[in-house]
């Protein structure tokens, strides 16, 4: 959870909307709720034949796809409950779930690059984003 | 009984407190009215739903399954910006609980009349204030009356006070069961033009149907954003007494009946003081007159505003008294005793310690000299719980408890502070 100091440059109780309201749309993909994931699936783009099960199954829209083919995961976004790698066909196990702190101390960079692959347009859009944001919006 | 009085004449009929309460819901004629129906606030759902048949009101009335239910849906109306109102009691109340929260936590201006009943166990369908006092903390506006004529005036001024952009909190309009809910009494009426004129059109902070600003409504709050939020909640009680003193002077304005955060009666030179909410005030004031014959100087405070506490303005309005008897009509069982006591007490303590007024200006010496003085100075306060479950609180035991305010100022000793009034032993 985001409690850390970096919370701090964020907007006061003065400034916040009233009763917590949300006044712009959209503003969830913002929110990393990745933050709470113990399990992390790790996506196999060898063996995937693109089913997309697992992302019509995805509770947090967290499988990307580009051009009707998986493209990778969304770890800012990913909880981590596993349904994509339960339903992903078990003839093909395409996704592995793997504890969080393994992924991060085992494959770290490795795991990162294949399963944050984004379309270069997304990454730029998002960096904007941020930048504009200057604090939650809620 | 339940007819229409939308003539044109009409100003001074005989009405119960839930038939004033009805007819002050119809002549606001809000939005949307979601209820139960519970005793003794029954009556009240039961008229209004009369009005919505007859096509009195242009109220879309929801009749749900439970309190939990009714909150739910008042608040789900409330959002989607409309004048929202319900009612309820006791046990009802008690099942709107967490929704009671999120009303306050989303500032929705809610109006609701609360007919004060005990709560179980064991069961019990009469008047004491344990249902509301329970939620004193739940960031509701909590006004509380002595007859039917007050129940009439302050759901009016209810709705002007929620409503108020400095404010923007659920207000509850708290009366007693069955003395206040089902007692006949004279009530004096406003035109419907009137009350109209008066709550003004309702134009909502916020809409949930509002397409063009589309909004997230109750979101996922966590570490890093709720105690913003809160503490923004909490900002929004201080004006409440500015806005209620406002309101009441304007009603007065509009009525000759101009209301305060409290009622100060016969309080300016006396020397013991009860104080009260609700019906008991009434029996309290004639104890006081009859006293005041005797040439004791004994006064009243009735609380009107109790949530938010007004701190300030009571603490000034009991500084000169010596003697203090709180009357609470609930308990805390914490061993603290009631309510109010607890809140009167805790206001006491700046008056009696220096916190409160001018003492920084002092040196040190000074101060505490001036802290001293104050010591010497703060008023004996006592606390009687009494009338739990509906049990008659009668002149006589009014008049005791005064007895024992002026042998408290005589001796100068306090003895228990916390007693039972009316119950066998
Ligand atoms: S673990 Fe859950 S949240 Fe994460 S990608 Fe798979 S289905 Fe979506
Ligand atoms: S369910 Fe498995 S095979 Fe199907 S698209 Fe997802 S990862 Fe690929």
């Amino acid at each position: 959870m985001n409690t850390g100091e970096k919370d701090w440059d964020k907007k006061g109780w003065k400034d916040v909307p009233i009763a917590g309201l949300i006044t712009e749309p959209g503003t969830a993909r913002r929110y990393k709720t990745g933050e709470w994931r113990t399990h992390r699936p790790v996506w196999d783009p060898e063996k995937c034949i693109n089913c997309l099960l697992c992302w019509i199954y995805c509770p947090d829209s967290a499988i990307q796809v580009k051009d009707g083919k998986v493209v990778g995961i969304d770890l800012e976004h990913c909880k981590g409950c596993g349904i994509c790698a339960h339903e992903c066909p078990s003839k093909v196990r395409a996704i592995n779930m793997v504890l969080e702190s393994e992924a991060e101390a085992e494959d770290g960079e490795k795991v990162k690059e294949e399963t944050m692959r984004e379309g270069e347009e997304g990454e730029k859009e998002r960096k904007e984003e941020r930048k504009g944001e200057g604090g939650n919006e809620k | 009984m339940a007819g229409s009085l939308e003539q044109e004449t009409v100003k001074f009929v005989a009405m119960t407190g839930n038939e004033a309460v009805a007819e002050a819901m119809r002549q606001i004629n809000p939005d949307v009215v979601a209820a139960y129906p519970i005793t003794p606030q029954t009556e009240i759902v039961q008229i209004f739903s009369t009005f919505v048949a007859d096509g009195l009101v242009k109220t879309e009335f929801v009749t749900v399954e439970s309190e939990h239910s009714a909150m739910s849906a008042t608040i789900g109306a409330a959002a989607a910006g409309a004048r929202a109102m319900t009612a309820t009691s006791s046990q009802g109340f008690a099942l709107m609980w967490e929704m009671l929260y999120i009303a306050a936590g989303l500032r929705l201006p809610i109006v609701m009349p609360v007919v004060n009943r005990a709560l179980s166990s064991p069961i019990n369908i009469h008047c004491d204030h344990s249902d509301t006092m329970g939620a004193r903390d739940s960031g509701w506006i909590q006004i509380f009356s002595e007859n039917a004529q007050e129940a009439y005036d302050n759901l009016i001024q209810a709705v002007r006070i929620a409503e108020s952009r400095d404010v923007l909190l659920p207000a509850m309009v708290c009366m007693d069961g069955f003395i206040v809910s089902h007692g006949m009494e004279s009530v004096k009426l406003l035109m419907d033009e009137e009350v109209r004129g008066f709550i003004g059109e309702y134009e909502p902070a916020y809409s949930l149907l509002d397409v063009d600003h589309p909004i997230t409504v109750g979101a996922l709050d966590f570490a890093d954003w709720y105690f913003e939020h809160k503490r923004q909640e909490a900002a929004a009680e201080a004006p409440v007494a500015e806005v209620v003193l406002k309101v009441g002077e304007e009603y007065g304005k509009l009525t000759g009946r101009s209301y305060g955060l409290f009622e100060a009666y016969r309080l300016d030179d006396a020397e013991v003081a009860v104080v009260a909410l609700g019906s008991t005030a009434g029996t309290a004031k004639a104890v006081v007159d009859e006293l005041r014959q005797k040439g004791v100087r004994a006064g009243l405070l009735k609380i009107r505003l109790y949530r938010p506490f007004p701190k300030d303005a009571i603490v000034r309005a009991l500084s000169g008294v010596k003697a203090i008897a709180v009357l609470d009509r609930s308990d805390t069982f914490s061993t603290m005793g009631g309510p109010v006591f607890i809140d009167i007490k805790a206001s006491m303590y700046d008056l009696m310690h220096g916190e409160h007024g001018e003492h920084g200006e002092h040196d040190a010496h000074g101060a505490q000299d001036a802290r001293e003085a104050r010591d010497m100075q703060g008023p004996r306060i006592v606390n009687y719980i009494y009338g739990l479950g509906g049990r008659d609180i009668d002149l006589e035991q009014i008049r005791k408890v005064y007895e024992r305010l002026q042998a408290i100022v005589a001796t100068g000793e306090t003895g228990e502070p916390v007693s039972y009034l009316g119950v066998r032993e």
